[in-house]
């Protein structure tokens, strides 16, 4: 581990997988996410995409943001800090959740690990600290960041169970989505958790960042006769949309780095009404969120099957009288659906299931401009919802 | 014995007292909770010893709502003033003091500029004070508002300011954020007006005259519609036993002793409290006229309260720099060029604004001043029957003790006690041996015996931050807190503190009007 004040003098980080991941990336394809250096691609976004959809592939997660949340009073603070009831989510068991600004505006969204008694972990992209210890005040918890301490995959696909069988993880068809469970691997503790960003079957890897390269080769060579292949960000970032999973600062902006009040969204302006959980007492946003449950949200965040095949990519929203009533914020031509899909944050009432909307989409051949105007249907829940990714016991394929 | 529609009240401070009465006239069930086993708060007169009464902390009248004493009917509840308008003394070690009557000087070493200069600053600075008095008794505008009428408050101070006539609604922009010391500089010459001045802007804050929004406070103190600061007979406390019988006559029942421990939550709402003593009082609304850090953390615990308001709260500035002197006098001290019936005005021990600049220097490293400034007050001049006989009691406000001091107050308030004895002693020689019993109250002895969070007499500095729509914090300036049921009517809350009434005044209307934030 670095020495505390030692940090400055390097801006950009190696995961512990970085090995591996820079012996893998043929491409040499890189980004910055947070303070890590993550792949983009490693040798075809395409390929990549089509073993994570039909084999499996793996991720590193390593520069996801983890905190750990101790002490006799964890729950009452993460009860006061996201919008949902943390004390439905048992122990041995994960739950999705988001939080709010005093507005009712959403922070950031990310995963909470029920680790054992007053112990948790809350896992999300931004860093957090800042506001985890804002919201300390009057609890008596311990927060720690621990991105640094815990190394993280993700094993993503329809074998990504069979490998983990063949890494020798007894029963682990068994673990149901949204649970975790914990092994030993080669004298240490693996935790594995059935959790991920691809709307699959798959996994997320939790280990010390000594065994992180141990734990990459025991992988592959469990998943040689597998399909199993790296991963990077674009082709995460095509199943996430497929799944229609939501991503801090792209199709939200974090209530903390807005400077303009309309450019926030609410839970309800994104879809996640569901998270939003009245019955408790207090918690960040809540009174906000009261009002605009009275007043009516002013966006609605839609799923968009656009016809044709040119993908929405950054397209304004029209009305069909030709009035601009919100913009798309991601957008692919989807493999596994065949279609152009969208995600879109209009302006209310528009939206609604049935609405006709069109999307304004510019796309260019051999650097000319062209323009097409599509109708869109809006879209009920996931773009691609395979069944495998529900069922337990997890198929072995 | 509990009553689900009651209104309970934290407090017998004078802003509880005045928020009980209006609530009880409106037929409210009203019952007041008070830790001490009398009514007043921090405004009080007790026994020093035997024979002895002092203003226990407030001592002078600067701000006391008009308003209030009119529709409580105070002079019927026993309210009498024992001398009003008092002159202000500067005092002066080596010769003759300067002597201020309203806007006038009256008599001291000042030149004839300075004389006119005098009655034009006073004149151009109560007008501008307007502007401020006009808000009083008026619930604050809400920031970020999306109604119109929300809209409305904020345009009337816009429109009180814009009605000062072109001129002075400059002056007023120009100076309102400055420090006391620059405006003094370009109006006069005399270092001992400008001293007295400089105590005026600064006295119960944390600023010194070089500080930022001294113009501001300066302000506030010239903002109440009396002319000058007056002497209740009897002491502050016969204003809040005037109060006390005006809210019992009323209706309401005040309970002495009963220390609320916490308050009790049903949901997202108060639904009672709890005292010391595990006693549950039920009450559909909680009245706080206890400080915002002491209602919102102590009481109802930030954990109840939204993240970024619970940090808000925790960020309130209220460090206490004002100790208070409280002394029994064998014989009327002679202070230098003065005549015995001076002695009952008010007096004030700050010759030079760098006096009291140096004084406030010591305060911002968390240390007590070694040339301390003071304003006195010998009551039992004009108020006889406050100690034997031919005796005397002495109040002083004695800057800068700051709440925080480094070394703790234990081992240091003996020194500083001292230190201000030997300070009056220059100014009034043999007043040391005219000493029967001598009482000095830091901060924290404030703090810990009226439970005032900091010791800070304004529950919070008044400064442009912590000012009307963003006092005590931002988004909770209209009385009612986040959490439903539950006010807040103490000088924490616009229009701030002061034995005025007004935040408790305010309160009420918030109360019955059913403001939520």
């Amino acid at each position: 581990m670095r020495a505390p004040r030692e940090h400055y003098r390097q801006v950009v980080h190696h995961t512990p997988f970085h090995s591996r991941t820079a012996a893998a990336n043929e491409l040499n394809l890189w980004h910055r996410w947070r303070d890590y250096t993550v792949a983009d691609a490693y040798f075809d976004v395409g390929l990549e995409y089509t073993a994570l959809r039909n084999a499996c592939a793996v991720f590193d997660l390593s520069p996801m943001t983890k905190h750990r949340i101790t002490g006799p009073d964890a729950l009452a603070f993460l009860n006061r800090l996201v919008t949902r009831d943390v004390a439905k989510i048992r122990r041995g068991r994960v739950g999705y959740c988001l939080w709010c600004d005093d507005q009712g505006q959403v922070v950031d969204d990310g995963t909470i690990f029920h680790l054992a008694d007053h112990e948790f972990r809350l896992c999300s992209q931004e860093r957090q600290l800042d506001w985890l210890l804002t919201s300390k005040l009057g609890f008596d918890v311990t927060i720690r960041e621990e991105t640094e301490e815990v190394a993280a995959l993700a094993l993503q696909g329809p074998t990504s169970c069979r490998v983990l069988k063949q890494l020798g993880l007894a029963a682990i068809e068994n673990l149901a989505p949204f649970a975790m469970s914990s092994f030993a691997f080669e004298g240490t503790d693996l935790l594995v958790s059935r959790t991920g960003f691809t709307g699959d079957l798959g996994y997320e890897l939790w280990i010390a960042p000594s065994q992180a390269e141990r734990l990459w080769d025991r992988l592959f060579e469990a998943g040689a006769n597998h399909g199993l292949k790296p991963m990077g960000t674009l082709a995460l970032e095509m199943s996430r949309i497929e799944a229609g999973f939501i991503q801090a600062g792209v199709d939200f902006l974090p209530a903390d780095r807005a400077v303009r009040t309309d450019r926030t969204r609410s839970p309800f302006e994104l879809d996640l009404a569901w998270l939003v959980d009245f019955t408790k007492p207090n918690f960040t946003g809540r009174r906000a969120l009261l009002e605009e449950q009275a007043r009516g949200p002013r966006f609605r965040l839609v799923r968009l099957d656009v016809e044709g095949n040119k993908a929405a990519r950054d397209a304004y929203i029209y009305d069909g009288k030709r009035n601009v009533v919100g913009a798309v914020t991601c957008s692919m031509w989807s493999p596994m659906t065949k279609a152009s899909i969208a995600l879109a944050s209009v302006r209310m009432p528009w939206g609604a299931p049935g609405d006709e909307l069109w999307a304004e989409i510019y796309y260019q051949k051999e650097l000319k401009w062209n323009r097409v105007n599509a109708r869109c249907r809006v879209v009920k829940g996931a773009f691609y919802d395979p069944p495998r990714r529900r069922l337990t016991p997890a198929p072995d394929l | 014995m509990t009553d689900a529609s009651r209104t309970v009240v934290i407090g017998a401070g004078h802003n509880g007292l005045v928020c009980a009465a209006y609530l009880a006239r409106a037929g409210r069930d009203v019952l007041v909770l008070e830790a001490s086993h009398q009514v007043g708060g921090s405004a009080i007169t007790r026994e020093l010893v035997r024979g002895f009464r002092v203003p226990a902390v407030a001592h002078l009248l600067y701000l006391l709502d008009p308003a209030l004493q009119q529709e409580l009917d105070l002079s019927s509840h026993g309210l009498v003033l024992a001398k009003s308008s008092l002159k202000t003394i500067a005092l002066s070690e080596a010769g003759e003091p300067l002597v201020l009557d309203g806007n006038r000087v009256a008599s001291g070493p000042v030149s004839a500029a300075d004389r006119s200069a005098y009655t034009d600053f006073i004149d151009r600075m109560r007008r501008l004070a307007s502007v401020l008095g006009r808000q009083h008794g008026r619930i604050p505008p809400r920031l970020g508002w999306q109604r119109w009428q929300d809209a409305l408050p904020a345009g009337l101070i816009a429109l009180d300011i814009r009605r000062l006539g072109r001129e002075h609604m400059r002056e007023f922009l120009r100076i309102i954020a400055m420090p006391i010391q620059d405006v003094l500089d370009e109006s006069f010459d005399s270092p001992l007006l400008k001293g007295a001045l400089a105590l005026d802007a600064t006295l119960g804050t944390k600023l010194g005259p070089r500080s930022g929004n001294s113009v501001l406070t300066y302000l506030h103190r010239l903002s109440g519609s009396a002319a000058g600061p007056d002497l209740p007979r009897g002491g502050m406390g016969a204003v809040t036993e005037a109060l006390a019988a005006a809210a019992r006559a009323a209706g309401a029942e005040i309970r002495l002793s009963a220390p609320v421990a916490s308050l009790v939550l049903s949901g997202d709402r108060v639904t009672g409290v709890r005292l010391d003593t595990g006693e549950q009082i039920a009450a559909t609304t909680v009245v706080s006229s206890a400080d915002p850090k002491t209602t919102l953390d102590r009481l109802l615990g930030a954990r109840h309260l939204e993240a970024e308001f619970a940090r808000r709260v925790q960020h309130l500035r209220s460090i206490g720099t004002a100790a208070k002197l409280n002394l029994a006098l064998a014989a009327l001290p002679a202070f230098r060029g003065l005549d015995a019936a001076q002695v009952g005005e008010r007096l004030l021990i700050a010759p030079d604004p760098g006096y009291v600049d140096e004084a406030f220097n010591p305060a911002k490293y968390r240390d007590w001043s070694r040339a301390p400034v003071l304003e006195i007050t010998i009551p039992s001049v004009s108020d006889p029957e406050l100690a034997p006989p031919g005796k005397h009691v002495l109040s002083a406000i004695v800057q800068y003790a700051p709440y925080d001091l480094a070394a703790g107050w234990d081992t240091q308030r003996d020194m500083f006690r001292e230190t201000v004895l030997t300070v009056l002693e220059r100014y009034a020689p043999g007043i040391r041996r005219q000493v029967v019993a001598a009482e000095l109250l830091t901060p924290a002895d404030i703090e810990r015996q009226f439970r005032i969070s900091g010791g800070h007499w304004h529950h919070g500095e008044l400064t442009l931050d912590q000012f009307m729509m963003l006092r005590p914090v931002a988004g909770a300036a209209q009385y009612a807190m986040p959490v439903g049921g539950l006010y807040l009517c103490g000088a924490g809350c616009h229009p701030g503190g002061g034995v005025m009434g007004t935040a408790g005044r305010n309160a009420a209307r918030a109360v019955l009007g059913g403001a939520s934030r």
